[in-house]
């Protein structure tokens, strides 16, 4: 069943009636999504292209429609105030897309998570799809394919040039999660690494890294121990200067620390197969299950 | 965003954090003018630049060659620094005329330096002991985090790294938010005793006031000095700002000081690209950021460098396109151009139309490799191969990297 959304996720968007929450509504709409509603503030009691229902606040969204999951396209300042409202709601999952949340603003919305039962996939985040089943988020559908393998990363179109290179080469995913590139994010590399580990869909996956931070090298401590599956590793920023921001606001090699080759280096002690190519993602995924 | 050092103390003395007295002039006159106002008999006189170690940095203008590369390597040099004491107010003017418009080096700046524009006059004190603090977040656990240590005037990472006991680290609980005993906790690991333990819970605690206030990404006191009369005190500051809450920080956005910043990356901020200048020769235009980096490595594993790192957004429109390519062509450094767009959603012909737009306008002195993916892909390529325009199309990013070090390579011989 792959790992945190299928064909039974019932999903909403806040933030359904601005133009990149509808434009991608409508979007997961067509993949076939099981898309019950959205919500909008003042907008309650509207529909969206004449069939999703509109409402007022979360809690009456998941009320009507029994709703699980919410992908997130409300602007940075009401960000983490929707994230809230979700994880109130007692929503399973909730998925901020938005780009350019005030870190202050994550660290209460990171407290908040704990403890509670939602979990948070995101910020700054493509999204998470299980193909053939569920899209939440913004990457193209078309390029996915079912299958076994599963994709974590912190990029958006890195990932996609990952899926792309398994698809061309016939493997399909069982679910791609892109955990988003901010400093402080829901769900990091060992959340994806540990739920891929017990899923009975999953026989291989791809973690994809990048500079800043040590979310590779946590789940590299982690999966030494205890990962049961082969995992291929990439990180992104080999050649990127330290102190410098490179995009992601979590891009940021600082202090000397979170640098491309540590957390190589932590992959390899980790028994991963690493990928110093990022041409080779899939071609690596491909020869490490014809050797398995 | 980063900011001066008078400009940090200006927002730290906004939530009563204690300083020296002190004023920021721009000309040798408005120097000794400040230093007239401040109780003396000794003041200090500070180069106001984005980067550290500027006492032991040193100024282009004045010594040669070894020198500036000895500042750089982190080794003691001949010469007189970024940071003086004058004894009278005619060596305030002195230091400020011999400051004010030189170029100065530290092992921070790189070897091309930073001018100095502005100067800070301070009030002098007596020294007893330098110590170290720091406010920022700490990522694997989600919290703020305060950093305490009683090695001050050394780089916090060298502690770190060789005496990580010496380093104390107090995790602040949002919802709780900074409780005294932790101040106190801080105060008596820096070895702070009598009056002086509640001098720095008051400090701490209007530091980190001051921190979550501006929606600071770091602030460190280095060296935080306790003086002979007891008191704790700022001597100096450094404090950088997450860029994602400037919008509503007015009061810091105005502090920017774009003479300090690469002109370019100026530019490309106007248009909403995110560009960071390099040392290589391909320069590399890329929709995401991850992929961004992924090129540069990819460029590097086929034996080139990157000129930057430049990425046009998830949805690069044509005018982006353009304003990238024109950003780009502008090094002159570059000796070929890498476009790799993972378009998905996005139709790939739209951007092979914002690809060629710029190229017709501002022309093609270097050879250009352009590599789509997404919708619309075979549209795409063959526009840009019926363009006529000197355009090598690839089919995926090893190709894209191949081809453009081939024909950079093939040019250069």
């Amino acid at each position: 069943m792959a790992v945190l959304v299928n064909s039974e996720t019932r999903v909403i968007c806040q933030g359904i009636t601005g133009s990149a929450g509808a434009f991608h509504s409508e979007q997961m709409l067509a993949y076939g999504t099981k898309f019950v509603g959205g919500v909008t503030p003042g907008k309650g009691g509207q529909r969206f292209k004449d069939s999703v229902p509109i409402f007022d606040t979360v809690a009456e969204a998941v009320r009507e429609t029994g709703a699980t999951a919410s992908v997130i396209f409300v602007p940075p300042p009401f960000a983490a105030d929707a994230i809230l409202e979700g994880i109130d709601a007692g929503l399973q999952l909730v998925v901020p897309i938005t780009e350019g949340v005030p870190v202050a603003d994550m660290v209460k919305v990171w407290r908040v998570l704990q403890g509670s039962k939602t979990r948070m996939i995101g910020p700054n985040c493509p999204g998470i799809i299980t193909p053939g089943q569920c899209k939440i988020g913004i990457m193209p559908g078309h390029i996915h394919m079912p299958g076994r393998v599963g994709v974590v990363s912190r990029s958006g179109t890195l990932t996609y040039e990952a899926v792309g290179q398994l698809t061309t080469l016939g493997l399909g995913q069982s679910t791609c999660i892109g955990i988003g590139g901010d400093p402080i994010v829901g769900t990091r590399h060992i959340d994806a690494l540990q739920l891929f580990n017990e899923d009975p869909d999953t026989d291989v996956v791809i973690m994809i890294g990048e500079i800043g931070g040590s979310s590779e090298e946590e789940a590299c401590a982690w999966a030494k121990q205890h990962m049961k599956k082969p995992v291929v590793g990439f990180i992104a920023g080999a050649t990127a200067p330290p102190g410098r921001r490179m995009g992601h606001a979590g891009a940021i090699i600082s202090g000397g620390k979170g640098t491309a080759e540590e957390k190589y280096r932590a992959m390899e002690d980790a028994g991963i197969t690493i990928c110093r190519s990022p041409a080779d993602m899939g071609r690596t995924v491909k020869d490490l299950l014809r050797a398995a | 965003m980063k900011i001066h050092e008078f400009q940090a103390k200006q927002l730290l003395a906004a939530h009563k954090v204690p300083l020296l007295q002190g004023g920021a002039a721009t000309s040798s006159a408005q120097a000794v003018e400040v230093a007239r106002g401040l109780p003396g008999p000794i003041w200090v006189v500070k180069s106001q630049i984005h980067a550290g170690g500027r006492g032991k940095g040193r100024f282009k203008e004045d010594v040669s060659a070894e020198v500036l590369a000895g500042v750089i390597e982190g080794t003691p040099q001949p010469g007189k620094g970024g940071v003086r004491i004058a004894k009278s107010l005619e060596d305030v003017g002195a230091a400020a005329q011999d400051m004010l418009g030189k170029t100065l080096v530290t092992k921070q700046t790189g070897i091309d330096g930073t001018r100095v524009n502005t100067i800070f006059v301070e009030a002098g004190c007596d020294i007893a002991r330098e110590l170290y603090l720091g406010v920022l977040l700490d990522r694997a656990n989600g919290r703020d985090v305060i950093m305490a240590s009683a090695e001050g005037g050394t780089e916090i990472e060298e502690v770190a790294a060789e005496h990580p006991e010496k380093i104390l680290k107090v995790h602040v609980d949002p919802v709780v938010g900074l409780s005294a005993y932790q101040a106190r906790q801080i105060a008596f690991f820096l070895g702070m005793s009598g009056k002086q333990v509640n001098a720095c819970v008051k400090f701490v605690q209007s530091l980190y006031k001051a921190y979550q206030a501006f929606d600071c990404s770091m602030v460190e006191i280095n060296p935080l000095v306790v003086t002979k009369a007891d008191e704790v005190i700022a001597l100096d500051c450094k404090m950088t700002f997450d860029d994602n809450a400037l919008f509503r920080q007015p009061q810091v956005v105005q502090m920017r000081d774009i003479s300090e910043e690469d002109p370019t990356e100026v530019r490309a901020s106007e248009y909403d690209l995110s560009y960071v200048k390099l040392d290589g020769t391909i320069g590399c235009m890329v929709n995401g950021a991850g992929l961004a980096m992924a090129t540069m490595d990819i460029i590097k594993f086929h034996g080139a460098e990157p000129a930057n790192f430049l990425d046009v957004g998830g949805g690069a429109t044509k005018e982006k396109v353009t304003a990238a390519f024109k950003i780009i062509t502008a090094d002159p450094n570059v000796k070929g151009i890498l476009v790799n767009i993972f378009g998905g959603i996005m139709k790939c012909d739209t951007i092979a139309a914002g690809v060629l737009a710029a190229v017709t306008e501002i022309g093609l002195q270097v050879p250009l490799v352009v590599r789509l993916e997404g919708t619309n892909v075979e549209l795409g390529k063959k526009m840009l191969v019926e363009s006529g325009l000197n355009v090598i199309p690839a089919d995926n990013m090893a190709d894209a990297a191949q081809k453009i070090v081939a024909a950079v390579a093939a040019k250069e011989a």
